[in-house]
């Protein structure tokens, strides 16, 4: 049985966040509850959609498989199964699984005394992947603006979409997702590194201390932020890495229709420059 | 169920004294730290005491002068005017020397020769703060895990304006500095060499980027999420396993079937952060000097796509290995 040694007193029932004792019970190491099960049916459905147009498309190249979005002549209805319908059915579920993934979390975020942190950092990622693929299609009037599904493709997508806008690097709200995102990852490698360098101090010498870390980086950087608020720090600058992204596509082409260099004109025409 | 949801710190306390550091270290620390309630929400109140040191200050002096020679020639660029430096310094650049430079060691002053002398002060600032980061963890008798993922970024510093201009042969090739135009050269790199996502190490330091978003995402909410049970702290649960570290190991473990421990979680993390410059340090590197075109790379090894209801098959003839 695939339990750890602590495992048996936590595994016990209720907490769900609904159907009361519907499926509250474990399979091997996972917890399934209500929203394991539409998990499993969305993620089921969706992969079996995918295969399906992987089947009817040109290629089972896995770089190559692509599942397009509708054609732009269908605005915002319904398309044929084989001219985007696929798409659609397939991000319907996606979202579907995503949130139930979500709702799990925080289930067994429940179950086990937690607060709801992990679903709640999730959801910034789910709001970009529906800014991508529903709302900015929405605001722009067809399912065709969303990204299609394929390794390549979606990068194809990315590439075309970005220099539709000229310069993508000038969006100033992708500037600020993207130094969100490096400087998550230089704080992950501080934090990562920092505590590895106190449970691994040379050999022979003892384990180290908060005090040790915190005096490390107060030497180094003048500031040590802790124990918890470096926890803090990381998740919020994943999440506002996630949530600037969603920002930086949804600007482009529902609120700015032009080059992204354009955009900055405001700056030089400020007046106070006279 | 406990209201204690662990966003900010509600309730602060400060300590009559700073802490001034571990005992029995060989490093006087003179007082300068005090207490800032802004950061007390966040994370601990006290700033400082900061360790200057030689290697510290020599550091700092190479990364002014730096900063000094980007900034004058900035200033310079616009003839000087400070309302024009302000209005347009997004814009202003310190370009590299000139192709017909090739490798020369020192460019004429106004024709590159300043860029040379920024980056090797830069470069010299970044690599003593690296032996700086090295000797502070010798010192305090810690592990040097942290100047080593600090190497890894340098490592990609160093490809993008020494490494891979010296294999290519002209320093025309670095990156210049000034804030648009590093954007500009980062977006003329990528369509000159055929589309940098076709690059199987550019799409390895994007996934690891995004995947460090997501380890970070996972791990701090998760020690956020069992804080009522003293989650943060980490080292002492490696050794002396809590509530909040069974927990949060059984979170992950129900919910995707597998959990990391209170020590392999940063091996994740610093794995994942660390290979962030690492591979992307290697796509640049290999990027003119082995692989002219990634596009047509990708081509080559069967990758990319073809959009046929778009645009009708056509041959390139770079593809048949006429030109290649």
């Amino acid at each position: 049985m695939a339990m750890l040694n602590f495992e048996k007193r936590y595994r016990v029932r209720g907490g769900t966040l609904t159907g009361g004792d519907l499926f509250d019970f474990w399979f091997g190491p996972f917890y399934v509850g209500f929203f394991g099960v539409t998990t499993l049916i969305f993620t089921l459905l969706g992969v079996a959609m995918i295969v399906y147009g992987a089947a009817i498309g040109p290629t089972w190249n896995v770089w190559q498989i692509n599942i397009a979005p509708p054609d732009l002549k269908y605005g915002l209805a319904l398309a044929p199964l084989k001219e985007g319908g696929l798409w659609q059915i397939i991000t319907v579920c996606a979202i579907g699984a995503f949130v139930s993934w979500a709702l799990r979390q925080a289930e067994i975020a429940r179950k086990l005394g937690m607060a709801y942190h992990v679903p709640i950092a999730f959801s910034f990622a789910i709001f970009a992947y529906i800014s991508l693929v529903v709302i900015r299609p929405v605001l722009m009037g067809a399912w065709g603006f969303g990204f299609p599904y394929g390794i390549i493709s979606h990068l194809d997508w990315v590439s075309n979409t970005g220099y539709q806008y000229l310069h993508f690097h000038y969006n100033p709200a992708h500037m600020i997702a993207i130094t969100f995102f490096f400087t998550n990852a230089l704080a992950l490698s501080m934090h990562g590194g920092l505590i590895l360098s106190a449970s691994n101090p040379p050999k022979g010498d003892r384990l180290r201390e908060t005090e040790y870390e915190d005096t490390f980086f107060r030497d180094a950087i003048g500031y040590s932020v802790g124990t918890l608020g470096i926890h803090r720090l990381g998740m919020f600058l994943a999440v506002s890495a996630a949530f600037w992204s969603a920002v930086c596509i949804l600007l482009s082409g529902p609120f700015w229709t032009h080059g992204w260099p354009e955009w900055w004109n405001w700056w030089l025409n400020l007046p106070i420059w006279r | 169920m406990s209201a204690f949801e662990n966003i900010y710190t509600q309730v602060q306390v400060w300590p009559e004294k700073p802490e001034l550091g571990v005992a029995g270290v060989p490093v006087e620390r003179e007082k300068g730290a005090l207490f800032n309630y802004l950061a007390g929400v966040v994370g601990n109140a006290q700033i400082g005491p900061i360790y200057l040191g030689t290697l510290g200050v020599l550091s700092a002096l190479c990364g002014f002068i730096a900063i000094e020679i980007i900034g004058l020639n900035m200033w310079a660029s616009v003839h000087w005017s400070p309302i024009e430096f302000v209005r347009q310094l997004p814009w202003l650049a310190l370009e590299p020397p000139k192709p017909e430079c090739g490798l020369c060691v020192l460019a004429p002053l106004n024709e590159g020769g300043w860029w040379q002398m920024a980056g090797f002060f830069l470069t010299m600032s970044i690599l003593l703060w690296w032996w700086r980061m090295y000797r502070r963890a010798k010192v305090l008798g810690l592990g040097t895990h942290v100047a080593w993922a600090f190497a890894s970024a340098i490592w990609l510093f160093l490809v993008l304006g020494f490494i891979r201009p010296l294999l290519m042969g002209h320093w025309s090739e670095a990156v210049p500095f000034g804030i648009f135009p590093h954007l500009d050269w980062t977006a003329a790199f990528s369509i000159r060499y055929g589309n940098l996502f076709y690059n199987p190490f550019h799409m390895l330091s994007i996934a690891f980027l995004y995947g460090s978003a997501v380890l970070f995402a996972m791990h701090g909410a998760t020690i956020l999420a069992v804080g009522r049970y003293g989650g943060e702290r980490e080292v002492e649960q490696m050794i002396d396993r809590g509530t909040a570290a069974e927990r949060a190991a059984l979170f992950w473990r129900w919910t995707m079937g597998f959990n990391a421990t209170m020590e392999s979680i940063h091996r994740w993390a610093w794995w994942f952060a660390v290979l962030v410059p690492f591979t992307g340090g290697i796509g640049i590197l290999l990027t003119g000097t082995v692989v002219d075109n990634w596009y047509l790379w990708g081509i080559q090894h069967g990758i990319a796509p073809a959009y046929p209801h778009l645009w009708p098959p056509v041959i390139d003839p770079a593809a048949t290995g006429a030109v290649q």
